[in-house]
């Protein structure tokens, strides 16, 4: 009787726990200020550098500095890529989270449609210095046009092709690769032993969604038609990721093991440590000195541009980046747009992109010799030239979720050696499609 | 718990209250005195146990009445900060869950019965494993003591700490797993297998979560089994009895009590489990071994589909409870047959 009756309260606890699961996500119990201390901020800051600890290494400095300016003090917290979207949704949910925090740009439009962040409107606009400070590609990318910004840019990025300067002299191959081809061959010659071509993050779904988008551009494709309606499964988009995909299937210049990559700093690692030779990537540098590279071991290209006769996009890059938001939900909003100027301000836009190998994002801070190298300039001028930003629509995260995941398990196939067919991709694709119809 | 009496209210030890001619009685104490002793003394258990009965329904049937509100709205990012202003979804929510001819409900079908499976093999390794390691840790021998405590580990550690060391030596290139199987020449070093994708995923998840349930079984059979009077073990050996025939005859069917609860507790763990795959896989798990709770947690938090989520969680909740009933009717009607 009484083992009975520890059932039936077991099985209550452990039913009624299956039906609360949609309820909230606990891990966003973040620190809200209270009334009491109005002097301290709390900050997200997403993790740029090599791990959360370098990130608040990097950052503290900076908040001292702006603590001893203005008297308030920022509690900064590094969120993994992974939580942060997660951990921004359970703070909108419950209104309760940090005063200020990251976004990646890419998921602006997405949560600027929630209205949990301060807009940007003129007048805001006016205390940060003028729309004008800002490099254009980049406030782009800050929420749907037309609309106040959700965030302000600090940290520009977009994509580029890192390689080995040393496997590629060994390979006998002079310059990094111009054209698709050119690359899949340069990888084949790359690729022996335990060294191979090129490195993915073929389980990272944001990483996935990014290279869906930029290798669709170059094959024409729109991922939203112009009412705003997903379209994933068209023909340039089939083909755009199978040519992704195939790098590992077909040209077999990617190491099978980088279907498992998933937490976005292992194809990197790769890079780093010479088990790879090439590497699409955003900025790497706290990564690449971490690992005791100098300037001299690695170059950086643009990714090939498609032939343009083929009538796709001359788009190499995507307006990659992180913005700066302040939550509606702060109680300490003064404070909190203070910080954002100082954040966006000169000298901690060069200090900061500096450490972060990143691209400043206001005008006034490229006079900083440090952001004249080769390496910074090529950035630039994808970013400023062949650079295209997602698409800014309510949208995208989903877009990036499930069109992401879905080429999680594509990779996953090509590691164990099944074969993907341009019926499979479309397959993969509609699915990711209908799913999105199904929410809207 | 204003109705809750305070009996030493009216003892004229507190301040005077109330303006009526008593000074010295609280109001609550004066209704108190005028209820007869004997329903005093019969209802104080009741009140007692009110405080428990509220905080059961805040913590368990307020989220889910929530939770079933949140299957009929349009819940999206639009409505996030507002939920209540989102616009009725109706049943929509659940037709497009249970239309096996869409997307989502083709592989909400798709890991439902992988969760089934799942769930039938891990509660099926874990009762044996349990019941087995019982069986032997029974009988005194040296080093018991030690062997039980080490069998308790995975129930002990963290779950985030168990699940991602065997994360880590599942990994294809670097893990344990695989330098071993390589070393005793059971794999290719050139083609080693996957674990953590594709569809030895399945596998994996089988044994990490068999691995983390059995210790479990384990405990609560043990302490079953020190309810068997040892007179029925001497008996039967006398009788000639040898230890199968003990087990089958005198162990298991005393056990059965036990084991009723340890399978349906140890059935809805497993078919609820979402710690274990999520640190295993991380946010998207292989198709192959996509359990339902990830599969729900993928449709409102990842997708940004919370009615949908909701709606698939509630079906869940409804099949969980049918299942549940239907075993409790057949076991208690079983015992009392027997």
């Amino acid at each position: 009787m009484q083992i009975r009756k520890l059932g039936i309260i077991a099985i209550a606890g452990a039913l009624s726990l299956s039906a609360a699961a949609c309820g909230g996500d606990d891990t966003g119990s973040g620190g809200s200020t209270g009334a009491a201390a109005p002097k301290t901020l709390t900050y997200w800051a997403s993790n740029q550098g090599t791990s959360l600890e370098n990130d608040k290494q990097v950052l503290q400095p900076e908040l001292d500095k702006f603590e001893k300016q203005t008297g308030i003090k920022v509690n900064v917290e590094v969120v993994p890529w992974a939580d942060l979207l997660n951990r921004i949704l359970a703070a909108t949910t419950s209104g309760k989270g940090p005063d200020v925090l990251n976004i990646g740009n890419t998921w602006s439009a997405s949560l600027q449609a929630t209205g949990a962040f301060v807009p940007f409107d003129d007048k805001l606009m006016a205390e940060v210095g003028g729309k004008e400070r800002f490099l254009g590609p980049s406030l782009a990318a800050t929420g749907v046009a037309g609309q106040p910004p959700t965030a302000l840019p600090i940290y520009g990025m977009t994509y580029g092709l890192f390689y080995n300067k040393k496997m590629f002299k060994e390979a006998g191959i002079a310059e990094p690769p111009k054209t698709w081809d050119e690359l899949i061959a340069d990888g084949k010659k790359l690729t022996k032993g335990d060294q191979w071509g090129l490195a993915v993050e073929g389980a990272s779904v944001s990483e996935n969604a990014h290279h869906a988008f930029i290798f669709g551009q170059q094959h024409g494709s729109e991922l939203f038609d112009p009412s705003g309606k997903p379209q994933f499964d068209t023909p340039q988009q089939v083909a755009a990721i199978k040519q992704y995909v195939d790098l590992m299937a077909v040209h077999k210049i990617v190491n099978p093991s980088n279907a498992e990559y998933s937490n976005g700093t292992e194809a990197v690692q790769d890079f780093t440590s010479g088990k790879a030779a090439m590497l699409m990537w955003q900025s790497i540098a706290s990564q690449v000195k971490a690992a005791g590279m100098t300037d001299d071991d690695y170059g950086l290209a643009p990714i090939p541009l498609p032939d343009p006769s083929q009538g796709g996009k001359q788009v190499n890059g995507m307006v990659a980046g992180i913005n700066l938001a302040i939550f509606k939900s702060s109680e300490n909003q003064d404070a909190a747009l203070q910080f954002v100027k100082f954040m966006t301000g000169k000298e901690a836009q060069q200090s900061l992109n500096k450490t972060y190998g990143s691209l400043p994002t206001v005008k006034d801070a490229y006079d900083d010799p440090a952001f004249q190298t080769p390496m910074i300039k090529t950035f630039q001028e994808i970013l400023g030239t062949t650079s295209a930003p997602l698409p800014q629509v309510p949208e995208e995260s989903q877009f990036e979720t499930l069109v992401g995941t879905a080429m999680n398990t594509m990779f996953a196939d090509a590691a164990s050696g099944k074969p993907i067919t341009d019926e499979y991709v479309k397959a993969k694709l509609s699915d990711a499609n209908e799913q999105m119809l199904a929410g809207s | 718990m204003s109705t809750t009496p305070r009996p030493d209210a009216g003892r004229g030890a507190g301040p005077p209250s109330g303006s009526s001619g008593r000074p010295g009685k609280g109001v609550l104490a004066r209704l108190t005195d005028r209820i007869p002793v004997r329903i005093r003394r019969v209802s104080l258990p009741y009140l007692l146990i009110i405080p428990a009965i509220l905080l059961e329904l805040l913590i368990h049937l307020v989220p889910m009445v929530i939770g079933i509100g949140m299957s009929f709205l349009k819940l999206t990012q639009f409505f996030l900060r507002n939920w209540s202003a989102a616009p009725s979804a109706g049943l929509s929510n659940y037709q497009v869950a249970v239309d096996f001819d869409s997307a989502v409900g083709s592989s909400l079908l798709h890991s439902f019965l992988i969760t089934i499976v799942f769930t039938v093999l891990t509660v099926a390794l874990s009762w044996f494993l349990g019941t087995m390691g019982a069986v032997l840790m029974q009988g005194a021998f040296r080093g018991r003591g030690l062997l039980r405590a080490l069998f308790l580990v995975p129930y002990a550690l963290p779950v985030y700490a168990g699940v991602i060391t065997w994360s880590f030596m599942l990994q294809r290139d670097s893990g344990l797993v695989n330098h071993i199987l390589v070393q005793l020449h059971l794999a290719d070093d050139s083609d080693r297998p996957f674990w953590l994708i594709g569809d030895n995923s399945f596998i994996s998840l089988i044994v990490v979560c068999v691995w983390r349930t059995w210790p479990f079984a384990f405990l609560v059979l043990m302490a079953g089994l020190q309810n068997i009077s040892g007179d029925l073990y001497e008996a039967s050996a006398i009788d000639g009895a040898g230890w199968w025939r003990q087990l089958r005859s005198i162990t298991l069917p005393l056990l059965r009590p036990v084991n009723q609860v340890v399978v349906l507790v140890l059935f809805l763990w497993t078919f609820n489990d979402f710690n274990t795959p999520y640190v295993l896989f991380g946010k998207s798990a292989p198709e192959q071994a996509d359990l339902i709770s990830i599969h729900i947690y993928q449709s409102s938090f990842v997708t940004w589909n919370f009615g949908s989520g909701s709606a698939m969680s509630v079906l869940l909740l409804l099949f969980l409870l049918v299942v549940t009933t239907v075993y409790l009717v057949a076991t208690s009607r079983r015992r009392s047959d027997a």
